[in-house]
């Protein structure tokens, strides 16, 4: 009898344990800068409107979603859910929503214009939706320049007028370095629009580096040369290592760095009251002034176990109010469109410097370049990215001169188009 | 006595469960004996090593080779295609193996040549540095032990601990240029100088590993018998001939172990150093393992396969090393014995 009745016990205990694995749904998440608590927030009020779905949220570093999510993917492995920057790369792992939201029409109608940036090419799935639309962007020292007296630079000033301004405070506040780009593809690459650059051939496939490309590259690597840019930021890593430079900014030690809208949160946050910051949009080229469209999406793995409370974790996240709301607490620029047609967002921060850097990033966003809006949707972004900062990288540590540069990062694409079988 | 009594019975009785086990375990045993007689009794008892060694190593190892014959971005096997030797063709593709810019995997040929160097540069100044402390280690110093602990301890750091210590030193805004400024020196961009960061790699290493080494050669100096330095200090042997016609012949295998696991160390270098340098400025320390780390797993439109071909590689010159100190330490071995 007493057997028995431990067996019976053990039996539904196990039982238990299961029908709790039944409604699990991991979310691999990572943070740029307070959006891991706002997110830790929302989990618990939608698990507290659903008890019957436990949501775990795993903070990891944006290195791990870049460098291990991909594998775990390949594998048929990974989380019910991700946030993810790389996301046209990994398209074909994203779980299609469509049959299981509860209505597809408000996720075209909202989320349409970034649909393709996160599904495979040709496909109408519904893979997910942006948690923020990015964009690259400056930020200058407002302090620095003032106490340098040097005037910041006006919105249609040159990067060349920008390097001569900032080169001028560097001396006078004798900082380190005058200027910092973060070590990314994705960031060069606005700058390189600006000079004219066009990465998609007319076929679809990587074009070699063009004019625009190469004036703007020979730039940047004179200006790292002769100490105008950071060179800790560039060579500080072989291959294409992703390295940010915003502790330097963060610190006071530079007068410019150019990184993007996503920073606004960490830069408020960190710099507090110890300087005046401004954003200053993107540097113009010869061609335009554009900087570069991104983001981070909220994407469904489509080796979940649990699809139905996927779909109804992200039908839930994806309301208006909640995406309203995560905007607002986050400082992000919301990828909805009904939020931002009816605007009124409240940012949520008493922080005039932040509220500013988040007007200016809207404004320039009017004039982001037809082609930057394309490369988010394009499939080989990341493979020109990487060939980019690779080459680049080790030219300005001296390994390579500008003509090799050139003709190794073009080699390097042609190589990665030829090993995908393209 | 019934005591005694007493823990016989309750010895027989724990021990009951343990003889019937014998017993029934017994029965087969023996007639598997008879069938393939002692020496196949032995292979019965090592078959659950073999076979655990032959699935987490052995099988990992042919799966990597038959990825380093195959092409494409995909990982799973099924999903890519033949292609022979070719990766390991597009490996060995150079205009001269010394110019790693004339080869088509500059990359690769660029982490050779780091690598070949640090491992000459880290392993030499590794067993100098470890015996030179092995020997200290052993006189009799006032608090010894704390010694020890003290020259172990960054053993048992995780080597991303290791880089992370490093790299807060030695970082543009670090503890050393903040000391060095203290001084009137003005603050040195350790990390982003090719030439320093290629000798703070060694120097991390050395710190992070050197201890384990020291460790083995103080066992092997604590095993060499008193009597021989007695008879050497009675005849009034010099202190250097006495290290070099006793303490190193017979310290020479503990050596050998030393060498043997230095160098695949070495080689086989990654994580403190991608943690510290991240391979740069440049590739000035970009080593074997980072490449086909990030070919493999880190690169925009990872290949596996050349990542395969390149861990092949490096598996089949550390076979060769390991081999050739083997056949040293065995004709020494013989060279001792006559």
């Amino acid at each position: 009898m007493k057997m028995k009745s431990i067996l019976a016990g053990a039996t539904l205990a196990l039982l238990m344990s299961t029908a709790a694995h039944a409604g699990d749904v991991r979310i691999m998440w990572y943070s740029d800068g307070v959006e891991g608590e706002v997110m830790k927030d929302l989990v618990g009020r939608f698990m507290k409107e659903n008890p019957g779905i436990n949501v775990i949220l795993d903070n990891v570093s944006y290195g791990v979603v870049r460098e291990q999510l991909p594998v775990q993917l390949e594998a048929g492995n990974g989380p019910d859910i991700a946030r993810v920057a790389q996301i046209k790369d990994n398209a074909r792992h994203w779980l299609d929503l469509r049959p299981l939201v509860k209505d597809p029409k408000y996720w075209d109608d909202n989320f349409g214009a970034q649909a393709d940036w996160m599904r495979p090419d040709g496909s109408k799935q519904i893979s997910g939706f942006m948690t923020q639309i990015t964009l690259t962007g400056g930020f200058a020292n407002k302090t620095l320049f003032d106490q340098a007296g040097v005037e910041i630079p006006g919105p249609k000033a040159t990067w060349e007028e920008w390097a001569a301004a900032a080169k001028k405070v560097k001396e006078s506040q004798q900082v380190p370095f005058a200027m910092a780009i973060d070590r990314s593809g994705h960031r060069i690459t606005a700058p390189l629009l600006s000079y004219g650059a066009n990465y998609i051939g007319k076929d679809g496939k990587p074009a070699p580096l063009d004019k625009g490309a190469k004036d703007f590259l020979t730039k940047f690597v004179g200006w790292n040369q002769d100490g105008s840019f950071s060179k800790d930021v560039w060579v500080s890593a072989a291959g294409n290592t992703y390295r940010a430079a915003a502790e330097d900014f963060i610190n006071g030690q530079l007068p410019f760095y150019y990184s993007g809208s996503w920073q606004v949160a960490n830069l408020a946050t960190k710099i507090g009251t110890n300087f005046d910051w401004v954003a200053t949009g993107s540097p113009c080229g010869p061609v335009t002034c554009t900087g570069m469209p991104g983001g981070a999406a909220l994407v469904a793995i489509k080796y979940t176990k649990n699809p139905k409370e996927v779909a109804q974790f992200m039908d839930w996240f994806a309301r208006e109010e909640i995406v309203k709301e995560f905007s607002e607490r986050t400082l992000f620029l919301p990828g909805h469109k009904a939020v931002v047609a009816k605007g009124g967002l409240d940012f949520k921060t008493d922080n005039a410097l932040a509220k500013a850097a988040l007007t200016k990033f809207v404004d320039a966003s009017k004039t982001t370049s037809e082609t930057a809006l394309k490369l988010p949707a394009w499939r080989w972004s990341d493979t020109f990215y990487a060939a980019i900062v690779t080459r680049v990288g080790q030219t300005i540590a001296g390994e390579l001169k500008i003509d090799d540069t050139f003709a190794r990062i073009d080699a390097d694409i042609a190589q990665k188009v030829k090993d995908a079988g393209q | 006595m019934s005591t005694t009594t007493n823990t016989s019975r309750l010895g027989s009785l724990l021990m009951a469960p343990v003889h019937l086990l014998m017993r029934i375990i017994d029965v087969p045993l023996r007639s598997l004996q008879k069938a393939t007689g002692i020496s196949g009794m032995a292979a019965f008892f090592l078959a659950p090593n073999m076979l655990i060694f032959g699935i987490f190593v052995l099988l990992p190892l042919v799966i990597n080779f038959v990825y380093s014959m195959t092409g494409g971005t995909a990982f799973f096997l099924a999903e890519r295609n033949f292609v022979g030797a070719e990766q390991y063709s597009r490996l060995f593709t150079c205009g001269s193996y010394l110019d790693p810019m004339s080869c088509q995997e500059d990359a690769f040929w660029t982490a050779v040549g780091n690598t070949f160097w640090f491992v000459i540069l880290q392993v030499t100044l590794m067993i100098l540095v470890a015996l030179v402390t092995a020997l200290i280690l052993n006189r009799d110093l006032a608090a010894r032990s704390f010694w020890r602990a003290v020259f172990f301890f960054p053993v048992l750091l995780s080597p991303v601990v290791v880089g992370l210590i490093w790299k807060w030193i030695l970082q543009r805004q670090g503890l050393l240029n903040f000391g060095l400024y203290q001084f009137g020196v003005e603050p040195y961009t350790w990390l982003t100088d090719r030439n320093w960061t290629f000798v703070a790699t060694i120097g991390v290493s050395l710190w992070a590993h050197m201890g384990f080494y020291a460790l083995i050669l103080l066992a092997g100096l604590q095993a060499i018998p008193k009597d021989l330095y007695e008879a050497a200090e009675m005849d009034g042997t010099k202190p250097a001939r006495v290290f070099w016609r006793i303490t190193l012949p017979l310290l020479m295998p503990n050596l050998l172990v030393v060498v043997v696991l230095a160098l695949i160390r070495a080689v086989q270098i990654f994580d403190e150093v991608y943690v510290l340098t991240g391979g740069g400025p440049g590739t000035s320390t970009f080593y074997l393992t980072q490449y086909i780390y990030e070919t493999g797993f880190a690169s925009a439109l990872r290949n596996p396969g050349l990542a395969a071909a390149a861990s092949i590689l490096m598996g089949l010159v550390l076979v060769v090393l390991t081999l050739i100190q083997l056949g040293i330490g065995q004709r020494g071995e013989k060279k001792g014995k006559r």
